[in-house]
């Protein structure tokens, strides 16, 4: 299939819109002596903001999927500081290794189960008032 | 900027671009994550040359740079599967928030119980929660985020292994579960595997790393202002 390029313009306004969210939330998050993290509030933003125009701008649509698409490669950085805490893992690897392995099976099944119980709580009500109407 | 500095980063655009091959050869085998094969062999590279981590940030930080809009951006996606919600919407919202509150309480928890440093509890807190946004949230609580990321992506690599087999046989299989406690404990790297295994599977994980991306990264920070002294970052 074949998409026409987006222009430079359209790229450039999209990044600036991206940069220009991170900087409020940063900004938000300082002033208001927020203690959540400005980049994080500056998603949930633009998340209720998409929610309330119930569109995403084709521009916007398409950069994003440009920088998501490398989005692994950009924390790759920050992943490498875990030089400076091998000592660290190297005497709790057995401890986290319990904690990660633990907190992943107990998350799964008692997620799982939630949603399950709920579904079928619902499903039962609802076919309990079909038969009473 | 400075030859180490270019250096830094041609190093990390190469290695990764090897990695993500590799991983791509592989089939897309969890075991092959190309951000955890890049992060040890640039470690063993920085050892190697006997270059200190801040020498390298000082170029790599024009690559971290763009992991700030392109967190924002994640908005998008979070956005786009809320369409997979249908007519589950209760399901949805009591899942999230058990499945949320449990992936916080039962990593710090038992962290906590086998007496982990407290840097180590504060780092695993998030390890539920997408990469990116884990880190920031880690930072928040006074975590150390690259911890963060190591410990978030080897949760994902687990959860990616464990969709398989970890759901009790028998039962009549219903994928909107399956996929959103995939994706709620194992985030982006979950989701993946679990488009491989069904296709509602994978919207529904999807979903639900967007939603507890969102959640935990407005519950835990005032959670953690909540927690014992001990646990605190400051």
């Amino acid at each position: 299939m074949f998409t026409p390029r987006l222009p430079a313009a359209a790229l450039l306004r999209s990044l600036a819109v991206l940069v220009g969210c991170e900087l409020a939330g940063n900004l938000l998050a300082g002033a208001l002596g927020l203690p959540v993290s400005g980049t994080v509030l500056a998603m949930a933003g633009l998340f209720v903001w998409l929610i309330a125009v119930r569109r995403v701008p084709e521009s916007l649509e398409r950069t994003s999927q440009g920088l998501l698409r490398i989005l692994p490669l950009l924390f790759v950085p920050a992943g490498v500081g875990v030089v400076a805490y091998l000592p660290l893992l190297r005497r709790e690897w057995l401890v986290l290794a319990a904690a990660i392995g633990g907190s992943l099976a107990i998350t799964m099944l008692v997620t799982w189960a939630t949603m399950l119980g709920i579904t079928r709580l619902l499903s039962r009500r609802g076919s309990r008032e079909a038969c009473d109407s | 900027m400075s030859a180490v500095g270019v250096l830094a980063v041609a190093a990390t655009l190469a290695v990764y671009y090897a990695a993500d091959a590799l991983y791509r050869r592989s089939g897309r085998h969890p075991l092959l994550h190309p951000v955890l094969l890049s992060i040890a062999a640039l470690a063993a590279l920085l050892e190697a040359a006997h270059l200190p981590y801040p020498r390298y940030m000082d170029g790599a930080r024009l690559i971290a740079f763009f992991l700030g809009p392109a967190t924002v951006a994640l908005a998008i996606p979070i956005y786009r599967n809320l369409s997979a919600i249908g007519g589950s919407l209760p399901a949805v919202i009591g899942a999230l928030v058990v499945g949320s509150t449990t992936a916080m309480v039962s990593a710090v928890g038992i962290a906590w119980a086998l007496g982990a440093p407290p840097l180590i509890v504060r780092s695993l807190a998030a390890k539920s929660v997408t990469t990116p946004i884990a880190m920031a949230v880690s930072g928040e609580i006074g975590g150390a985020p690259a911890l963060t990321a190591v410990f978030a992506i080897l949760t994902g690599i687990a959860g990616a292994i464990a969709v398989a087999w970890i759901f009790p046989r028998g039962d009549r299989v219903d994928w909107r579960a399956r996929g959103f406690s995939t994706g709620l404990a194992s985030h982006a790297i979950g989701t993946a595997h679990a488009f491989t295994l069904d296709e509602t599977a994978g919207a529904f994980s999807g979903l639900a790393m967007g939603l507890n991306a969102l959640f935990t990264a407005l519950v835990l920070p005032l959670a953690a202002a909540l927690l014992p002294h001990s646990l605190r970052g400051h």
